[in-house]
């Protein structure tokens, strides 16, 4: 039983990155039918933006009382502006000049520009993990027999925050609507006066956004950074991406959560070295049997 | 000098490449197959025909990659998997692993067939889906594989692999501890997946692999059966890929499961891009380069930074950096490559001329 609600807490804390990164995918492949692969690596920097505020702090003493908050706070905000202008510089020099390339040419380009981006945080970073500055207090809160430490519920309700306002973001304002008006009809959008570049190069910002969170959280949850993190989690989160149901924004929180859950339970109960067979068996599985995903409608093949 | 016979290769294939005479072309190769094996008699060492057999093994592996992603239009990311499957073949048949030690030349056809059986395999469920999301089953698969033989310790060694494997020999000639053998049969691969690749292009099947290409839904209410031409692409790029995967195995003598990651699939994938997709002689003439690239040009400008400016910096890894930048660049400024065909040419440049000549 301890150990269940252990592997459940771990599930639903990776659940909550998975998710945030899965909601990058969705979001892009939404408006652009793109499957971002750079997005995993977005992440990565986001994750090493955020180690290098805290370190740079952690240098300079201020890490204690009102400033460890605001310090937090700091990194949490400069990963996120960080990742957030990576993801639009992306999308501008990248994938702009091949909106009407065919499909596979800007798939093609997202494999290139990840590989680069792999490269280049290598370079910056080095190949080992680079330890995460073990700033945030985590002792650990006691509830019957569940276990948990105080790190994994900031993670958690950090996430779930997130989500929420982005749901309200995208359901409620100007921009949101915009955004699913793009989404459901490029031309038609244009000609009721939306701007579609600037709402996608939007829709790159908060997707990036989210990664920047992601990347914060990620690294406040395994400890660590390294240069090649965001290929496996990509490739995760877009498996839950698909498992909810590519483009929709609840499923991508569903399928994150269930992926996370797949992840700890599998290393769990056959081991860790077999989680990514799992993960990537259930991809394929979801892929053949039910492509449109968990939430996702089933769309006619477009002629 | 190995950048002597990569130019007079390349150069070769360019030039079969702009004539239009049928005979000039048939003589230009016939003139490289020969120079390219009679050339080791007079120059070279066993350093320099150690990385053109690579070079001959990645070529060979582009081109069966090339069927599928060039001529079917199907972006396959998995494809070291096949590569995989084919070393382990010999690495487990023909090693003390299990003690069996089936012969060189009988595992060649057989990591040939059990590849395509696991493209086909792989094939069968996924081929239904479009574009993007089989690209990234694909890529699911190509991680599982490598995963399963790291995992599967008993049988293949787990993570260090299986070593020591057999030395191949020909009618009781050992091939010892020279190259050249794994050279010449590499070179014989290639002319074999050439000749195999265009006759393929002309045949009923490859037209409808173009027709698939081009449009999908026009091919399939054309009568032609999409799934079985896709499954036959699928196989018949995997068994290439097989039978390199043994020559790679027997010529290193070893096997490991890192040895076939993703960075595998897109190294080839970015040879393709490179050359020109669909294009045989783009695609020998990208994945030429690529390899140069790699297993000369680099260590050469990183030991030479290194003895001028008394450093040791580490240029090997800088070659994704360079994938990665060959596939932004080409698909943003030459999508159809340095070489491209024309059909694949006019798709991406949408400028009425195609329709025009057709």
């Amino acid at each position: 039983m301890h150990e269940f609600l252990a592997q459940l807490a771990n599930g639903v804390e990776l659940g909550a990155i998975y998710a945030l990164i899965a909601l990058g995918y969705t979001l892009v492949y939404g408006i652009l039918e793109l499957i971002n692969f750079a997005h995993g690596d977005v992440y990565t920097f986001g994750s090493f933006t955020a180690l290098v505020v805290l370190v740079a702090l952690r240098a300079a003493h201020v890490l204690h009382g009102v400033g460890l908050i605001l310090g937090i706070v700091a990194a949490l905000l400069v990963a996120i502006l960080a990742c957030a202008l990576l993801n639009a510089g992306i999308e501008r020099l990248a994938y702009r000049r091949l909106r009407k390339a065919p499909r596979l040419a800007p798939l093609i380009t997202a494999i290139g520009v990840s590989f680069m981006l792999e490269n280049l945080i290598e370079l910056w970073q080095g190949s080992a993990p680079v330890p995460f500055p073990n700033v945030i207090p985590n002792p650990e809160l006691r509830f019957g027999a569940l276990q948990v430490g105080v790190q994994q519920i900031v993670v958690v309700a950090l996430a779930i925050v997130t989500m929420i306002a982005l749901h309200y973001f995208v359901q409620r304002s100007r921009l949101g609507k915009a955004m699913r008006a793009v989404a459901q009809d490029r031309d038609a959008a244009s000609l009721v006066g939306i701007n579609v570049d600037r709402t996608i190069a939007i829709t790159f910002l908060i997707a990036g956004a989210l990664a920047g969170v992601a990347g914060f959280v990620g690294g406040v949850s395994f400890g660590s950074a390294w240069f090649l993190n965001g290929f496996g989690a990509g490739l995760r989160a877009f498996t839950a991406a698909v498992l909810g149901g590519i483009g929709n924004i609840a499923g991508a929180m569903l399928g994150g959560f269930l992926i996370g859950l797949l992840e700890s339970f599998s290393t769990w109960f056959i081991g860790g070295q077999w989680s990514n067979v799992a993960v990537f068996s259930v991809l394929i599985l979801v892929l053949v049997f039910r492509p449109s995903g968990l939430l996702g409608e089933s769309l006619p093949e477009k002629v | 000098m190995i950048y002597a016979y990569a130019f007079v290769a390349i150069a070769a294939c360019v030039a079969i490449e702009r004539f239009h005479n049928r005979r000039a072309k048939i003589a230009i190769a016939l003139a490289l197959a020969a120079f390219l094996a009679i050339a080791p008699r007079f120059y070279g060492n066993e350093a320099v025909f150690s990385i053109l057999a690579d070079a001959a093994v990645y070529v060979m592996l582009a081109l069966g990659l090339n069927i599928v992603v060039g001529f079917a239009g199907l972006l396959d990311l998995g494809y070291a998997a096949f590569f995989a499957i084919g070393a382990y073949t010999y690495g487990m048949l023909a090693s003390p692993q299990f003690g069996l030690h089936l012969p060189f030349w009988v595992l060649l056809f057989l990591a040939a067939a059990l590849a395509a059986l696991f493209g086909a395999l792989l094939g069968a469920p996924t081929l239904r889906l479009h574009g993007d999301y089989l690209a990234i089953v694909t890529l699911g698969f190509g991680e599982i594989v490598p995963q399963i033989f790291q995992n599967l310790t008993k049988y293949t060694g787990g993570p260090n692999g299986i070593a020591a494997l057999d030395i191949p020999s020909f009618f009781g000639h050992s091939f010892g501890a020279s190259v050249m053998p794994y050279y010449y049969i590499a070179l014989l691969g290639i002319v074999a997946a050439l000749w195999i690749s265009r006759n393929l292009r002309e045949s009923r099947l490859g037209r409808a692999w173009m027709a698939i290409r081009e449009d999908e839904l026009a091919a399939k209410h054309a009568g032609i059966n999409v799934l079985r031409s896709k499954l036959a692409a699928f196989a018949i790029g995997a068994s290439f890929s097989g039978i390199g995967g043994v020559l790679f195995a027997a010529k290193l003598a070893l096997v490991s499961p890192d040895l076939f990651g993703f960075q595998v699939s897109v190294l080839i994938v970015s040879m393709l891009v490179l050359g020109g997709m669909g294009n045989i002689v783009g695609v020998v003439v990208g994945s030429l380069l690529l390899t140069i690239v790699n297993s000369a040009l680099l260590p050469q400008i990183n030991s030479l930074v290194d003895t001028t400016f008394h450093t040791t910096i580490d240029l090997s890894n800088i070659h994704f950096l360079i994938y990665g930048a060959i596939l932004v660049g080409i698909m943003l400024f030459r999508p159809e490559g340095l070489l491209p065909n024309r059909e694949r040419r006019d798709e991406f440049h949408h400028n009425g001329e195609a329709e025009a000549e057709a």
